[in-house]
């Protein structure tokens, strides 16, 4: 048993904080690059090129790339021979969180009650999601995950005879519907099957594939270009203004469902993609 | 363009949807919470901390600025939220409205009959839109925290007419 102390885990996810919503992933800046060469419309472009600009200014800065600092979504991958000491893994991510958030001047956006709505003032409770895997080591993947993308994404129990047309219609269909107006352009997260509760992680964890890498499933891999030359052809554009570049990515997760299921998650993705994964 | 908030007020029927302007002068910061707080404020006829009449509200909830500067990271954030309040802030006086993305159609009218704009900045390059900002003060409901209202001073801040005070919208041309 490795044993890692807690007060190690709150000081990464601290700087993890951080350094996340300063940089935009490299993959992230090649593919939108590639887009300003390819966008026919000039107004599309225009903004393509601040996107470029705008991370650059954050990097050098170190200021957030966008004032929307997200909720704070960790994705663990926890080696079950590795053993938090004083104190546990969530309580040690929540104080990383707070401090990260306030001593990194990032924007607190969550309250405390989804009605009452009076925001907690350090950004916590963070969202965290475990899986036990072999080993002694653990990995963290931050996403912090603005208002826009979240409330333009969603879920829909469509049954067998639906068939991949259903679900591209029903893909094609929210992001004609909310795409614009939450920040193209997009990365599209699919989850594909499980059931109503884990359908939208599937589809959120789609969400941390590096843009370029291609679907260890061929089939999937297939679809995935299948929805995004439709998206494109949308004319939603960056800002929903108009363009081809709608989405940069769609990336599908499918996992086994029931006899009479066919559950369909969408997560929309702005173009501000912060994600970044330490190993401890 | 170059266009100074009071002359673009004054000269409203001059901006048209698609127009790029550089705005300068002096916009609120308001958005969910502060809209709500506004109009709850208004309905009970007490008196509001700022003076809406020929001002503009700028949908944005910016990062807290590090020691010695101005404001952090401040983008606009998706106006179709506000859509519910807007028919009654334009009631009240206000003539420009900034924010991001697609709006009803029922507002578009009411930007119509107001004689009022709706502006687009690009959503998600805050770092970039904080150069323009040259002075921020907070004015009201602090402890709304990024959602108070602040008032900046901005200098060519680069926005797009969406919707014009004739209800064009460039959304409605765009989007299939």
């Amino acid at each position: 048993m490795r044993k890692i102390e807690s007060e190690i885990i709150t000081n990464a996810v601290k700087d993890l904080c951080a350094e996340t919503n300063y940089n935009l992933p490299d993959d992230v800046l090649k593919s939108l690059s590639a887009c300003i060469r390819c966008e026919n419309c000039s107004a599309a472009r225009d903004i393509l090129e601040q996107i470029a600009k705008n991370a650059s200014i954050a990097k050098k800065e170190k200021v957030p790339l966008c004032q929307d600092t997200g909720t704070a979504n960790f994705f663990i991958k926890l080696g079950q021979e590795a053993r938090v000491e004083n104190g546990n893994i969530c309580d040690a991510i929540n104080k990383g969180v707070a401090l990260g958030y306030k001593d990194n001047y990032l924007r607190k956006s969550v309250v405390s009650d989804p009605l009452e709505r009076r925001n907690t003032t350090d950004n916590t409770p963070s969202n965290i999601y475990i899986d036990i895997v072999s080993g002694e080591k653990i990995e963290i993947t931050f996403l912090p995950k603005g208002g826009g993308g979240e409330n333009a994404s969603a879920l829909k129990m469509l049954t067998p005879s639906a068939c991949w047309e259903g679900v591209k219609d029903f893909v094609l269909s929210v992001v004609k519907d909310k795409g614009k107006n939450a920040c193209p352009p997009l990365i599209i997260g699919v989850g594909v099957g499980g059931d109503f509760a884990s359908v939208g992680l599937l589809s959120k964890k789609a969400l941390l594939r590096e843009i370029g890498g291609v679907n260890e499933n061929a089939f999937y891999a297939k679809k995935e270009q299948e929805l995004l030359s439709g998206i494109n052809k949308l004319n939603i554009g960056p800002m929903g203004m108009g363009g081809n570049t709608t989405a940069l990515a769609v990336f599908i997760t499918a996992k086994p469902t029931h006899i009479a299921s066919l559950p369909v998650a969408v997560s929309i993705q702005c173009h501000s993609c912060k994600r970044k994964t330490i190993t401890i | 363009m170059k266009i100074n908030l009071q002359d673009l007020i004054l000269n409203i029927k001059d901006i048209k949807a698609g127009q790029k302007v550089l705005l300068n002068g002096n916009i609120y910061t308001a958005r969910d919470a502060a809209h709500k707080r506004i109009v709850d404020i208004l309905d009970k006829g007490e008196k509001l901390p700022i003076d809406l009449k020929n001002s503009a509200i700028y949908y944005c909830g910016p990062t807290p600025p590090k020691p010695g500067e101005i404001v952090g990271s401040c983008g606009p954030t998706t106006s179709s939220r506000m859509d519910v309040y807007t028919p009654r802030i334009l009631k009240e006086g206000v003539k420009v409205l900034i924010g991001k993305g697609a709006r009803t159609e029922w507002v578009a009218k009411a930007f119509k009959e107001n004689n009022a704009a709706y502006l687009v900045a690009t959503g998600g390059v805050g770092a970039l839109i904080s150069k323009t900002v040259k002075k921020a003060e907070l004015l009201a409901f602090e402890d709304l925290e990024p959602e108070a209202v602040y008032r900046f001073e901005i200098e060519d801040m680069p926005l797009v007419v969406a919707i014009d005070s004739f209800g064009n919208n460039i959304f409605n041309k765009t989007v299939l």
